[in-house]
């Protein structure tokens, strides 16, 4: 009785674990199945765009980049989806990003390679305690909340201290897009200095050189493809944000040059517009080309960076 | 071996004079200060933000305000409907997140067979048997796999968050809650429409990267050695992993599960087209219901009011109540990351 | 066996003063009743004893006598470790090192150090050898910087390997091009004392006899300390020897005196592989 007993349970052991094996496999396919599915999803309604004869009268690559007759730069590039005879240029909204992008990186990215560049080389050990986890908490701030602060208060003081045009406006947003990508680049840059080996450091020290000539001359050139890394991250975060930018940019499609003018980013037009979009319209297709563009271009970005982490990470394992 | 003549230096002092000394430091000191500085800076700015919110807002706050709904044009009342929608979100959320991501991380970790590809595609090429070989060929398969599954992981969390909105409509919306519409109800417009379950669902495939990663990381930190004991005493893997690794990983997991709320219940452009109503007069009760939310209160309520001026204290208690449930869980899960961190330092 | 008390009785013995008659030469190095913690334990306890000038001084012992933290006490490396306290004196020329007004940036330039994995800057040989000299602007131009690196790496006995390809990456030559190349690093900034802390217990033996050759040939213009658990290395390349045992200096002599006339009961116990 007792054999029988103890071989059943040994059967049912054996199956519970081939079970539970496949239960989790089957889970974790998840991940991949999401990026597949977000590819497929998005560009099964982006595709109208190249191949719908009906739809490309209104909207095709060559109404998204082609200048249209006019006297300057904003009257040739124009997004106006809901005139009479809708405008789908994408070169201001692209212009756009690039803009808050770019003013984001400006301000982002001294302040927080500088910030880990004094946590992993200077600071004592109370005061990175202290900075550390603040810098990280910053990352837990919702972005609209960030995007609020911009707009009620930041917007505000920025108006009064420089005297915009407008107050809403690339450099406005731009800075509370800042916000937003400092714990990124800070966290991605603090580990790359924190992988240098010790014995760099050492090495450098016995020769006669000060704290400060072995942390620019040595750690930073040797951590330098990861904190490369941190601002590709931090670029394909500034180009994907979405609620900071929709807030604080003042959302007028123009296209110049100039920082102190309204813009509109390609993420807050999706935000914007795809609500009061005809489902299968010109417009709603055009909304979803540009999803597409925006997970095409952060997808590389991210890709590249990851890569890049990586191959450091194998670089200093290999060296230690 | 040739050595060239050295010619020996006059023996410096060690003791430099103090107007060397001086400069010295100061060369030195000044752009280590201006590091400093930098620092502290990003360290005010994060003390601005959430002391204005703190300051502006604590005085909004009242129970009436915690529990009612808004009035008059959402100029006047609370914001019960708002926190009630998005803790219900966050709930559908996490039940879908935490399994699927808790148990990606765990077959990654627990059941990947190895992953030094080279060595395993060698294995099976060198096998005799064709059962052998084709084990072999499922092990290249799987660590290929991991390897895939990995990659889309780390791309996944920067795919931006609109993205994910629009991947919610086309596929959640639209394909799911539409092909439910035809098969169940008859073409009638049911789930085919922006719905709680819908804007959870996004949710937790955005958040999935960071349950994964706090997991992963919480597996690493269990020793290889516990795992071997129970096996050695005749455990099957999945016992081992049930009764022994999981329970050990419990805080990390956990940690994940908070960062994955905390990431989740900020979140508005998910959920903008996927669930989230501007203004309800009921509560959300069933799948396919909308749902107020938080965040997005926050967004209509400075970009869309009549009367910015009007509703300012209003908005200043709605996003001091999001920063409440979203920061404090996320300072709660950093916390206890730190500390698995510690641990995970001390075992290598 | 080693008997426990006697072990006891030779380390407490009062730290001694060098012998005169085993140190005839010029002390470069003067180490005086130095002790170390880290935190509060204490790893060396009041070493005495003068490293001579223009001579190779072995420091032998097993592994965790502290050999390694007296190396580095003497340019200072240990200043990096947190929660670390020196007692005594050390003198470089009469000069206590650990002077609070002594700087360490000076005292290091004087003093150079080869780890004991190679360290090499992921930079070009060229610009490994040529840190030094430019972050302590030892030279004036272009030509005078190239002429020193060459200098060093023919002093290091690697400039026939490397002279077609100094501007590759120096993680590209072999480990004991790399050990070589440190050594030539430190030579660059004209050191008067050399340490070498294990220099060449990651290399193979040919590798190995290189390193030894270059030390012999590097005495004659440097004070030269060596730190290796290697015993023949120790009688091969060095002229006086020092045995430390946990934490304490048991014996200090010429090294052809010690290995084959140790007065020590626990130097000869040691040298003949009973312990450590």
């Amino acid at each position: 009785m007792r054999e029988g007993q103890n071989a059943r349970e040994e059967r049912w052991r054996r199956r519970s674990d081939r079970w539970a094996h496949r239960v989790i496999f089957v889970l974790s396919l998840t991940a991949i199945m999401t990026i597949v599915l977000i590819f497929i999803f998005i560009f099964r309604e982006a595709l109208p765009i190249l191949t719908n004869p009906e739809i490309q009268r209104e909207a095709s690559l060559r109404h998204f980049f082609h200048p249209m007759e006019g006297p300057d730069l904003a009257s040739r590039y124009m997004w106006q989806p809901v005139a009479l005879v809708p405008k789908y240029s994408l070169i201001p909204l692209i212009l756009g990003t690039l803009k808050t992008t770019l003013v984001a990186l400006g301000i982002a990215a001294p302040l927080a390679i500088a910030a880990a560049l004094y946590t992993s080389e200077f600071a004592p050990p109370r005061i990175r305690e202290l900075i550390k986890p603040a810098i990280e908490l910053l990352a837990g701030i919702p972005s609209v909340v960030l995007g609020f602060f911009a707009l009620i208060v930041l917007a505000t003081w920025m108006h009064r201290l420089f005297g915009f045009e407008t107050r809403l406006n690339a450099i406005t947003a731009g800075t509370a897009l800042a916000l937003a990508l400092i714990p990124i680049i800070y966290t991605v840059s603090e580990d790359a200095l924190n992988a240098v080996p010790r014995s760099l450091r050492e090495a450098s020290l016995a020769l006669g050189a000060t704290r400060w000539q072995t942390a620019t001359r040595v750690v930073l050139p040797a951590a330098s493809p990861g904190v490369f890394a941190s601002l590709v991250l931090g670029f394909g975060r500034a180009v994907g944000e979405t609620m900071i930018v929709l807030m604080a940019s003042g959302n007028a499609a123009i296209t110049s040059w100039r920082f102190t003018d309204s813009v509109r980013t390609l993420a807050a037009t999706i935000a914007a517009e795809l609500g009061e979009v005809v489902f299968g319209s010109p417009h709603y297709h055009v909304l979803f080309f540009i999803g597409a563009l925006l997970f095409v271009v952060t997808f590389a970005v991210n890709s590249v960076g990851v890569y890049i982490i990586h191959r450091v990470q194998l670089r200093l394992r290999g060296e230690r | 071996m040739t050595v060239a003549p050295r010619t020996e230096s006059p023996a410096a002092s060690l003791i430099a004079s103090r107007r060397a000394i001086f400069w010295e430091r100061l060369r030195e000191q000044v752009p280590i200060g201006l590091l400093a500085l930098a620092s502290w800076l990003i360290v005010a700015m994060l003390g601005i933000i959430l002391g204005n919110i703190a300051w502006n807002g604590a005085g909004q706050l009242s129970w009436e305000f915690l529990t009612t709904a808004p009035r008059a044009g959402m100029t006047e009342g609370g914001i019960f409907p708002a926190i009630f929608g998005t803790v219900a979100l966050v709930i559908l959320m996490t039940i879908a997140t935490v399994p699927i991501g808790v148990a990606t991380a765990i077959y990654l970790r627990e059941f990947v067979p190895g992953s030094n590809l080279a060595y395993a595609w060698a294995r099976a090429r060198a096998a005799r048997q064709w059962r052998e070989r084709l084990i072999g060929l499922g092990h290249v398969v799987e660590i290929l796999f991991a390897r895939a599954t990995r990659a889309a992981v780390n791309n996944l969390a920067g795919v931006p968050s609109i993205v994910f909105g629009l991947f919610g409509l086309g596929f959640f919306v639209r394909f799911i809650g539409g092909g439910i519409d035809r098969l169940f109800y008859g073409g009638e417009l049911t789930y085919g429409q922006p719905a709680i379950i819908w804007a959870a669902l996004t949710l937790a495939l955005l958040t999935l990267p960071v349950v994964i990663v706090s997991t992963d990381e919480a597996l690493r930190a269990v020793p290889r050695e516990l795992r071997e004991a129970s096996l050695a005493l005749g455990a099957t893997r999945w016992q081992t992993i049930w009764h022994v690794v999981l329970p050990e990983a419990l805080p990390g997991i956990l940690t994940g599960a908070i960062l994955a709320v905390s990431r989740g219940a900020g979140e508005v452009a998910p959920v903008l087209f996927t669930g989230a109503a501007y203004f309800l007069p009921y509560l959300p009760s069933r799948l396919n219901d909308q749902f107020m939310e938080l965040g997005y209160h926050v967004f209509i309520l400075s970009t869309q009011s009549p009367d910015v001026e009007k509703t300012k204290p209003l908005l200043y208690g709605t996003v001091l109540v999001l920063l409440a449930l979203t920061f404090a869980l996320n300072a709660v899960g950093v916390l206890i990351r730190a500390r698995v961190r510690r641990r995970l330092r001390a075992r290598s | 066996m080693v008997k426990f008390g006697t072990i006891r009785e030779t380390a407490r013995e009062p730290a001694r003063a060098p012998d005169p008659q085993t140190t005839p030469l010029p002390v470069k190095v003067q180490v005086e009743r130095f002790s170390f913690y880290y935190g509060d334990v204490r790893v060396l306890h009041e070493i005495t004893l003068g490293f001579p000038r223009n001579q190779v001084t072995a420091l032998i012992g097993p592994s965790g006598c502290g050999k390694t933290t007296l190396l580095r006490a003497i340019n200072r490396m240990n200043d990096l470790i947190p929660d670390t306290r020196a007692e005594g004196r050390i003198l470089l020329d009469g000069e206590n090192i650990y002077d609070p007004q002594v700087d360490v940036v000076r005292l290091r330039r004087r003093v150079g150090m080869v780890f004991q994995r190679s360290n090499p800057f992921p930079k070009t040989i060229f610009e490994n050898v040529a840190y030094g000299l430019r972050v302590n602007g030892l030279v004036r131009n272009r030509r005078e910087l190239q002429e020193r690196v060459e200098e060093s790496l023919r002093q290091a006995a690697l400039w026939d390997e490397v002279k077609d390809r100094l501007h590759e990456s120096a993680l590209a030559l072999s480990g004991g091009q790399q050990q070589r190349l440190c050594i030539a690093r430190a030579l660059a900034v004209r050191p008067e004392v050399l340490l070498l802390d294990e220099p060449a217990s990651a290399l193979d033996p040919i590798a190995t006899e290189k390193i030894e050759e270059l030390i012999a040939e590097l005495k004659r213009h440097y004070t030269i300390i060596i730190v290796t658990h290697n015993m023949q290395q120790a009688a091969r390349v060095s002229d006086y020897t020092a045995f430390l045992w946990m934490g304490h200096l048991v014996e200090f002599n010429q090294t052809e005196k010690l290995f084959t006339v140790p007065r020590e009961k626990l130097t000869e116990d040691y040298l003949t592989g009973r312990f450590g």
